[in-house]
């Protein structure tokens, strides 16, 4: 099983969901609602949300790894100023900047 | 006192408590007094779970016992040395290095390693960069390649700030990083494992492959420190 398409591209300006569901979700609390960049595409893997649940048949779902600047993460952060932090976050979990083609 | 003997005496106060070839008292409990132990408690829900769901494996013919006692075994038996390894080469060899980084499971069988199922992702410190691998989430590590991961990098004070602080983090490792050097963290959320190519120390050029393996320790692998050379 292949799905569609990549909906986003190496360097495109994505934000997170600013979603707070229960259960197995590997979203980072501390990014969601936040704006990053794609940084690559890692490949298609069976969304753990399901897997955790017993569906082996999970779908296959595109892997981005995000990167975001530190002081977007958190205003105050004190690092260097290019100091960034990636993230392996599913398709789902992401939606385009509003003015941004996609 | 009423012809006890107060708490605390000897029972026999003219023949002392044995003593074992160190020295000490045969009896530990009379120097370290019984503490909690983790094993003393009642099996936990997961504990009782995890006990069932083997035996059942190895009763219905899934796996043998001994097939998962070697499979601990071979577990056990991966180090930060393979890592190490991998690094030297890269430090030698450039064509090497960039196979490293471009795909590391087919760089690492160039030298007969299996590094596993899991993609692992190499990224290389660099003048400009300084590499740093967290799990936020839980303790995800490249195991296939390096073995357990220590006991720092599953605690929660590291998951929640490598990412948060990661300078004052690695301040506590004695690293320093340049403040115009960039630090690029790598939470490990989902399918990817890392590890991280260190800089070839100055001073080393000229040793052997083998020699410079020596230099590159499990926690430059995981960036919290850099190798120096001798």
């Amino acid at each position: 099983m292949t799905g569609a398409a990549a909906k986003f591209a190496p360097g495109d300006r994505v934000r997170v969901l600013a979603h707070f569901p229960p259960g197995h979700i590997r979203t980072p609390w501390y990014c969601r609602g936040r704006t990053g960049e794609i940084e690559r595409i890692c490949g298609r893997f069976r969304n753990p949300e399901q897997l955790a649940y017993g569906h082996r048949d999970a779908d296959r779902e595109v892997l981005y790894r995000v990167g975001f600047a530190s002081r977007a993460l958190w205003p105050d952060h004190k690092g260097g100023k290019h100091d960034r932090v990636e993230i392996e976050i599913y398709e789902h979990w992401l939606e385009p900047m509003p003015g941004d083609a996609t | 006192m009423s012809g006890h003997e107060h708490a605390g005496a000897p029972a026999h106060p003219h023949h002392p408590p044995p003593r074992g070839p160190d020295g000490y008292e045969a009896d530990p409990t009379r120097h370290h007094p019984p503490g909690p132990d983790l094993e003393d408690a009642p099996l936990a829900h997961h504990q009782v779970m995890q006990m069932a769901v083997t035996s059942l494996l190895i009763e219905k013919g899934i796996f043998s016992a001994d097939d998962m006692r070697a499979q601990i075994e071979r577990m056990d038996a991966l180090t930060p040395a393979r890592g190490a390894r991998l690094v030297a080469r890269a430090w030698s060899d450039d064509g090497f290095r960039r196979r490293l980084l471009a795909d590391s499971k087919a760089a690492a069988t160039e030298l007969g390693m299996d590094i596993g199922p899991v993609p692992i992702l190499v990224m290389e410190n660099t003048p400009d960069t300084h590499n740093l691998v967290v799990c936020t989430l839980c303790s995800c590590y490249p195991r296939f390649l390096l073995g357990i991961p220590p006991d720092w990098y599953k605690s929660r004070s590291y998951r929640s700030r490598a990412v948060r602080e990661p300078r004052r983090v690695l301040t506590e490792f004695g690293t320093e990083i340049d403040s115009e050097r960039r630090i690029r963290v790598h939470d490990s959320t989902a399918d990817m494992r890392y590890m991280v190519l260190p800089m070839r120390p100055s001073g080393t050029e000229g040793m052997s492959e083998e020699a410079l393996a020596d230099l590159v320790t499990r926690d430059s692998l995981i960036g919290v420190t850099e190798p120096h050379a001798g």
